[in-house]
């Protein structure tokens, strides 16, 4: 990549799960060529300032990258009260989020600047909701999960009418090569969690990897939230994402 | 740990924020997870909203944990000294009622 590359981002219409249309971020390298995507899956408190930041940052190392708000259905709003009123419904339901993300991959493939690829990446509960869009839609030609929690459920009472089925029940529908990256002091996904969705990978011989870090915890990417936010595991973690969406997503 | 787990209280009151008018409200939703602003890991959150009047508008707060269990005793605190309070003051009220009547016969 050359430093300093221009990037066009906007704000777009996106037609997403059963037809609606809903708004999302859309980044792209403007200089001319063809690029692969990245759906980027927004994390539970809302389509925030930060997943707005990590779309460019993705633009910048030349990945045209969208960013669907899933939670468009709410209505207008600051996105932190749009997110507190999902919550206070229960969340998004998978379906919906698949939907979403499939109308989001869509849209990359029908721009001209497409290479034709496209990876899903998410954040947190984005991370689950990546994993578990990559075992439902097999258009995506790779999955980049950043600590996603509730892969592996445990509590039945965490299992709903939205979110019926724990993603690692999916696992042997993933087509695609899998990143995965984990922070050693998590609470969810902890270690154990970790270990168990990668030995599900490997008893399926599924290609991923995994990578762990010592002195992180849940969202050590994010430097909008200081207290989590890790430099030196962040910096790590990036080079290895990029690595693998280059490998995975060149035509 | 970005779950969807939220306590539900209803209550009677208004709330108001800054640069916004008193506002009704019959339900407390409430949350220990990752903030969307304060800079904590997790905080405990607590959005005051009128499900009565459509649910939209907010007047919310991320705390730490400590703070939420300071916030806890210092509610059950005051709510005690209000009451021992309040039954004094009813007490003596009763006694100058009492007074009164009397002084009347």
């Amino acid at each position: 990549m050359s430093y300093y590359q221009g990037l066009i981002a906007e704000t777009i219409e996106f037609t997403g799960h059963n037809g609606d249309k809903g708004e999302a971020y859309y980044a792209r390298p403007s200089r001319a060529g063809k690029f692969p995507g990245v759906v980027l899956i927004m994390h539970m408190p809302g389509w925030d300032e930060w997943i707005i930041e990590t779309t460019r940052k993705l633009a910048h190392h030349g990945f045209a990258t969208i960013a669907p708000h899933l939670y468009f259905r709410e209505g207008s709003g600051p996105p932190d009260d749009v997110g507190a009123r999902v919550r206070a419904a229960g969340g998004v339901a998978d379906d919906q989020v698949v939907g979403d993300a499939k109308g989001a991959a869509a849209y990359l493939r029908a721009q001209p600047n497409a290479n034709g690829k496209v990876a899903v990446m998410g954040f947190c509960s984005g991370g689950r909701h990546a994993y578990l869009i990559a075992c439902k839609a097999p258009e995506f030609d790779a999955l980049v999960d950043c600590w996603g929690g509730n892969v592996v459920v445990d509590d039945p009472k965490l299992l709903n009418a939205k979110r019926p089925v724990a993603p690692i029940e999916f696992t042997a529908n993933i087509k695609c090569p899998i990143i995965g990256l984990f922070g050693n002091d998590d609470e969810n996904p902890n270690r154990d969690h970790v270990n168990r969705t990668e030995a599900e990978l490997k008893r399926l011989g599924k290609n991923y990897e995994f990578h762990r870090y010592d002195g992180a915890g849940h969202a050590f990417f994010n430097y909008s939230r200081g207290p989590a936010y890790r430099a030196e595991q962040a910096a790590d973690g990036w080079k290895k994402v990029f690595a693998f969406l280059n490998k995975n997503l060149s035509a | 740990m970005c779950s969807y787990i939220v306590e539900k209280a209803k209550m009677t009151g208004t709330a108001k924020g800054p640069d916004s008018a008193w506002r009704r409200i019959d339900t407390a939703n409430v949350y220990y997870d990752h903030p969307y602003e304060a800079h904590l890991d997790h905080a405990l959150c607590v959005d005051f909203i009128c499900e009565a009047d459509g649910g939209r508008d907010r007047v919310a707060i991320e705390i730490s944990r400590e703070s939420a269990l300071e916030l806890i005793e210092k509610i059950q605190a005051a709510l005690a000294a209000g009451d021992a309070a309040h039954a004094t003051a009813a007490a003596c009220s009763v006694a100058a009622s009492q007074t009164e009547i009397a002084s009347l016969f």
